[in-house]
């Protein structure tokens, strides 16, 4: 292993700064004890105490957790159906176009998503609630759990699923028995991707919400425009700790798998 | 049970590609044949036909009185070992195994006896729950036939299922495949482009080429009486010449080589099958003699093999290889006649 020069150490330092400082100094003044943002006046935990008795942030922190909870799981279910026909129906008419238009939505500017899906829930009479939310939210998820499991999904020796098929399942018992199992890790980072995207989503929820549907990233961001108090940063630091735990989770169940994987392959080399 | 297969009048394309033409096999109760070919010949193709993961363009695929052509593939009940191994990833040895027979709806303690009994067959009892990434190639290849004996279908169908064995598994376990199958009476495809492991173990062999078979026949027969020139040369007919019948002397015919010299070939022996023909041998059909009625050459480069002296022979119709006896070594550069021994060559149509 080279060892860490001095130019290393520097880079390393500027880098993480640059990524972290802003959250850190948010963290930091989560406990102030001064209303003013820019004024240290000691350490408190009473932010985190005013911020349990909002109501106003309960609420949206709760819209928030099923609008993403919905999303991500209608938008899995979605996203995997449309990878698995075009990655494994080769010929069907219209294909090409098909695989072209599940990626429109990742470029389209969200002001336009956003704006196009509030035109049609008018047309159609749909009240605009979390039900439009996970809708709106849903359309933009799905394309990046097709892309994340496409690219599982084209790794994949199809000949797993024709043994399975020889061997006497039927297509939905070889698509539950075999190429789920083997495409879950893909499957689960598409829910993982998605329910990251539709919690700090602002302009397509913007959009798409109704009065009683405000999530937290349009909470926080008009109680940001009359200032920032120090019950913002309580719940930013909140949120931090939450996806910080979770992608730690990730890791190191994926770690655990590595590790258990180099085991068996130790034993496997001495016998 | 016991059962036949037959395949009548197979086209089959991938797209627009046109993989098998007009194929016609039939595979006899309890039989092994065997589908022999170069690489690309439409082997692996034949059998996903069979299975079911690929539907024919014209023709029909029946198994005893069952039509086959138009079942899905979970109905088939085929065993089939495919070319690179399928294992499934996420399950253990002995879950891969026990897969078709719960599919089957064997209860759990019956599944895993009979899966436990078919891992010990193949040698891999120490290895049951190991999953397929942790096991070597020939251990993958061996988890891959155990999958496919332990539903006891009445078709079974390898693909090169040996490819990846050393030399002396690779004989072990083709005769443990051909005992197990002669002892369940089950009828079997295998998949090869080894000849010697198609000709030790089947009952017939069906030579292909392009997508065509050129010949199904018993090992014995294609070995001494190949019915082409392309199988002439499969089986190692390195002599190739060819003949032009000229005239009849009695009970004999007399052919011309097209750069000079005749040879008399007794009707006893030979039949000639057009005006134009080819004698095909190996190099141990021609003997090399001083004199005689053959074909004139001059000898060049002799080389030892242990049962005979071969020789590069320079004739009128091109360089051919000869087998002369170990008691008269020729020197290079003598003049001789290669005489055809009529058990040992073929008359073929040009
Ligand atoms: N999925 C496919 N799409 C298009 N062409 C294919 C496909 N699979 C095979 N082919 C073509 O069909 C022909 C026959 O292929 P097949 O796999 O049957 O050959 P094979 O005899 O099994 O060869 P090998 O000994 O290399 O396994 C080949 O020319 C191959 O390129
Ligand atoms: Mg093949």
């Amino acid at each position: 292993m080279r060892r860490l020069s001095g130019f290393n150490v520097v880079s390393l330092t500027l880098g993480f700064t640059f990524l972290y400082l802003p959250m850190v100094i948010l963290v930091i003044y989560s406990f102030n004890e001064s209303k003013l943002v820019t004024v240290w006046a000691g350490f408190s935990t009473k932010w985190y105490g005013e911020l349990m008795r909002n109501e106003a942030f309960l609420d949206a922190a709760l819209v928030t957790l099923k609008v993403a909870v919905m999303t991500s799981t209608l938008a899995t279910i979605l996203g995997t159906c449309a990878a698995y026909v075009l990655v494994r129906i080769h010929r069907f008419p219209g294909r090409t176009l098909f695989a072209g238009m599940t990626y429109a939505p990742l470029v389209m500017p969200d002001v336009i998503l956003g704006l196009s899906l509030l035109l049609l829930f008018i047309g159609i009479g749909l009240d605009r609630g979390v039900l439009t939310i996970v809708l709106a939210h849903t359309t933009f998820a799905m394309c990046y759990v097709s892309v994340v499991v496409t690219s599982r999904l084209v790794a994949f020796d199809e000949s797993l699923e024709e043994a399975a098929l020889d061997l006497g399942a039927t297509q939905w018992e070889t698509f539950r028995l075999i190429t789920l199992p083997i495409i879950a890790p893909a499957v689960i980072s598409g829910w993982l991707l998605s329910f990251t995207l539709s919690l700090d989503d602002l302009v397509i929820a913007s959009f798409t919400a109704g009065p009683s549907s405000t999530t937290l990233p349009m909470k926080i961001f008009s109680a940001v425009r009359l200032g920032v108090s120090p019950e913002i940063n309580a719940l930013s630091t909140i949120m931090i700790a939450l996806v910080t735990v979770g992608v730690i989770t990730a890791s190191l169940m994926s770690k655990s798998a590595a590790i258990r994987k180099a085991k068996d392959e130790k034993a496997a080399a001495r016998a | 049970m016991t059962v036949s297969l037959s395949l009548s009048g197979i086209t089959a394309h991938y797209g627009t590609t046109k993989v098998l033409e007009d194929l016609d096999l039939h595979v006899g109760e309890g039989e092994l044949v065997s589908l022999l070919g170069s690489s690309g010949c439409g082997k692996t193709t034949t059998l996903r036909l069979v299975a079911g993961f690929l539907e024919p363009t014209t023709g029909s695929i029946k198994l005893g009185d069952r039509d086959l052509t138009r079942l899905p593939a979970h109905a088939r009940n085929i065993g089939l070992v495919f070319q690179t191994y399928a294992l499934f990833p996420h399950l253990t040895v002995r879950d891969n195994v026990a897969f078709g027979l719960k599919q089957r709806g064997i209860g759990g303690a019956e599944r895993r006896k009979r899966a436990d009994t078919m891992i010990d067959r193949v040698g891999l009892g120490d290895f049951a729950d190991r999953y397929p990434a942790n096991l070597s190639g020939g251990q993958r290849q061996r988890v891959a036939l155990a999958r496919a004996l332990v539903i006891e279908p009445p078709l079974l169908m390898f693909d090169e299922p040996l490819s990846n064995l050393d030399a002396k598994l690779r004989v072990d376990m083709r005769v443990e495949i051909r005992r197990l199958q002669q002892a369940n009476g089950t009828t079997a495809v295998y998949v090869t482009h080894d000849q010697e492991e198609a000709f030790s173990i089947s009952d017939r062999v069906a030579i292909m080429n392009a997508g065509r078979i050129m010949q199904l026949d018993t090992p014995e027969v294609l070995y001494s009486r190949p019915a082409n020139a392309f199988v002439a040369d499969f089986v190692g007919f390195e002599n190739m010449i060819p003949l032009r019948a000229v005239a009849e002397a009695g009970d004999a015919v007399r052919a011309e080589m097209p750069g000079g010299g005749v040879l008399t070939l007794p009707k006893e022996h030979f039949t000639v099958p057009s005006k134009e023909f080819i004698l095909a041998t190996r190099p141990e059909g021609l003997l090399v003699a001083p004199a005689g009625d053959g074909i004139p050459t001059t000898l060049g480069l002799r080389t030892y093999l242990g049962r005979a002296y071969q020789y590069q022979c320079d004739t009128p119709g091109g360089e051919i290889k000869a087998n002369g006896p170990l008691a008269q070594p020729f020197e290079s550069g003598t003049n001789a006649v290669l005489i055809p021994q009529p058990e040992q060559c073929c008359l073929l149509p040009a």
